[in-house]
């Protein structure tokens, strides 16, 4: 871990940790081999009968649908709300779709297969080891989120593509290539697991360092070497952890541990390994666009715009594409740059790249752009929550009843207070992005004088976005 | 020195006052305008309506009426929990006293199409307290960060 003396809101000190593996039963469930293949297995279950649902629900409308609502109502705001910023990439941990891939290159599904594993191996390109064919990909998914949230076999399409991709993938690449560099889904967890307060880690350097070989990257016959790619002995951050367990069965010594810690601290750690980079920049402007273009076209009412998403007409699609294409990889960058200008300008420094400025004042749309899409499934939760209930208990739409509430009519909830709600929510992350653009500030320019000029901007910058986010939801 | 502490000062001051007005504003309810009755044509097809926005005052009793212009939909006012629908050639109403003020969305609540989770229109009841005391609880924070990081 980077110490920092520098306290969030100058209270909170950013170094804190509470190991939650230091509870010997925690520890034990976690190395056992069970974990994460028992989430994972229950997971494939319920995906299969999305996939089910989906593929039998057609073209039909989607509100009843059990793909569907499990899907964009349960699964994506419970990545939004509670697992990405609450545990990290916990969703990866548990996830069916590279399951076969694991499987084939490792012959075993439960057991260790020491040696090498199965599968072609090669090595993904350095040039793109990073997250830009991710940010093109959910890019390019979300031209047709029209027809995904609403249609089920378009949802069956989309998953099929994600596990087909998975499994091939796996077969060609190393290990959990796939997971890295091109799942769609895998972006912006990575991107806002910084945020998380949870956190793999390993504990003390000074064991690693006399530890050879590094069985946490190597494996051995206790678990696999860290299928991400990682160096669990000495990786800062988040992103690319997909704490799949495997480090705390292969170290000997029980090194590795999971740690509660304050929310945010990645936002800070620039190393040599995993330095800021503009690909996680774009991410951060491609999540914070989407959410403004899927409220104006889901929550808004504005017909027209509804048109143009859901391809009533072929030239009003192109429109959309073309809209959303630009607005999310040029016009936000672009605003965002002027007021990243300014910072420089403003602070007088010469010798630090208008583009690490740029670049590292990015970060703050993190904690942004969470409660950006926290505020927007609050918006879709409590409305239309009730479905769930319903298509539980016939996910078929074969007129089962498995729990009782398949007569469970349509039943919006708390929408009265919805609009306090969002906009609490919105205030909330506004203040840690103000809070780590401070710190971000400090980290930039080393002269304090600067760092105070240069942080106006963007502090000018984080204030107007939160108001068009309030407009948006309340106004 | 003594203009920069001057401006700070100021700033501070101006900050706090925002988050005091927000802070009252959330206690005191706003003083409504003396009530008019209000009537609305709305007319719903797949995926919209129109008029997609539509403004009142708080304490107008407001009567809607809901035309379908081609297949069965419904209109459930969030806030208020009401809701009518309409059908082709039989038209739906709601009346209600638009007493919460601030944006609600009204929607669709008869599966009308593919889209039909996002039919949905707008109602203003001004005046928008919730929208005011937000922006300025924001702009308020943003004042006294300035504040506290440029002391
Ligand atoms: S196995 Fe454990 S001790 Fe060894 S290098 Fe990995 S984390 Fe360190
Ligand atoms: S093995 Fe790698 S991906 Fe898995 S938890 Fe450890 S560091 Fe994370
Ligand atoms: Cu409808």
């Amino acid at each position: 871990m980077i110490e920092t003396k520098d306290k969030l809101f100058g209270v909170v000190d950013l170094n804190a940790r509470f190991e939650l593996t230091k509870f010997k039963p925690v520890r034990a469930i976690l190395k056992s081999r069970w974990m994460p293949l028992l989430p994972i297995l229950l997971n494939l279950f319920i995906f299969v009968i999305i996939l089910l649902a989906a593929f039998t629900g057609g073209y039909s409308a989607g509100n009843y649908n059990f793909g569907i609502m499990i899907v964009w109502i349960l699964w994506w705001v419970l990545l939004m709300m509670m697992l990405v910023p609450g545990l990290s990439r916990a969703w990866c941990m548990m996830c069916p779709f590279p399951i076969f891939s694991d499987w084939a290159q490792r012959t075993k599904l439960f057991d260790v297969k020491t040696g090498k594993l199965g599968g072609l191996n090669f090595k993904w390109p350095k040039k793109l080891s990073n997250m830009w064919v991710m940010n093109i990909a959910f890019l390019v998914t979300t031209f047709f989120s029209g027809f995904m949230t609403v249609m089920p076999f378009a949802t069956f399409i989309l998953l099929g593509i994600i596990i087909l991709g998975a499994f091939i993938v796996g077969l060609v690449f190393e290990k959990r290539t796939f997971c890295l560099y091109l799942c769609p889904v895998s972006g912006f967890q990575g991107l806002y697991s910084q945020f998380a307060t949870v956190e793999v880690r390993r504990k003390d350097w000074d064991i690693c360092k006399n530890h050879n070989p590094k069985t946490c990257f190597v494996g051995n016959e206790n678990g696999y070497g860290c299928p991400w790619l990682r160096t669990p002995f000495d990786f800062q951050k988040n992103t690319y952890c997909g704490m799949c367990l495997e480090c705390l069965k292969t170290c000997p010594y029980d090194n590795m541990a999971i740690n509660l810690r304050p929310p945010g601290v990645d936002l800070l750690v620039e190393t040599k390994r995993e330095p800021k980079g503009l690909d996680e920049a774009w991410k951060a402007f491609i999540m914070l666009g989407i959410a403004i273009v899927f409220y104006l076209a889901f929550q808004g009412p504005w017909g027209f715009f509804k048109d143009m998403v859901r391809g009533a007409t072929l030239p009003g699609y192109l429109g959309y594409i073309a809209f959303h294409a630009t607005f999310n990889l040029l016009i936000i960058p672009g605003v965002f740059f002027v007021f990243a200008y300014l910072s420089k300008r403003l602070s007088g420094n010469t010798d630090v790249s208008l583009k690490t400025i740029f670049t590292n004042f990015a970060y703050t749309l993190i904690p942004m752009g969470l409660g950006v899409w926290m505020g927007f499934s609050v918006g879709i939760l409590l409305p239309n929550g009730s479905y769930i209930l319903r298509v539980l208990s016939d996910p078929f739409a074969w007129g089962w009843n498995l729990f009782g509430t398949a007569q469970i009519p349509w039943t919006p909830v708390l929408t009265g207070v919805m609009g306090y709600l969002q906009g609490a929510i919105l205030i909330v992350f506004f203040a840690f992005a103000v809070g780590y653009g401070w710190l971000l500030a400090k980290q930039i320019y080393a002269d304090a004088k600067q760092a105070k000029r240069g942080f106006v901007p963007i502090l000018t910058f984080l204030t107007l976005i939160t108001l068009v986010f309030l407009w948006l939801f309340v106004g | 020195m003594m203009r920069k502490k001057v401006v700070l000062f100021a700033t501070a001051a101006l900050g706090g006052l925002c988050i005091l007005i927000a802070l009252v504003g959330i206690a005191t309810p706003a003083a409504a305008e003396s009530p008019r009755e209000r009537f609305f044509e709305i007319h719903a097809k797949r995926f919209d309506y129109t008029p997609g926005t539509i403004q009142v005052n708080q304490g107008d009793k407001v009567t809607v009426r809901l035309i379908s212009e081609d297949v069965s939909h419904g209109l459930y006012l969030d806030g208020y929990e009401i809701k009518t629908s309409a059908h082709p050639g039989e038209e739906g109403t709601l009346t209600f006293v638009a007493d919460k003020t601030g944006r609600y969305t009204f929607r669709c609540a008869t599966t009308c199409g593919e889209f039909h989770p996002y039919m949905v229109g707008y109602l203003n009841v001004e005046p928008n307290s919730r929208l005011w005391i937000f922006a300025l609880l924001t702009v308020g924070v943003a004042l006294c960060s300035a504040v506290i990081v440029l002391r």
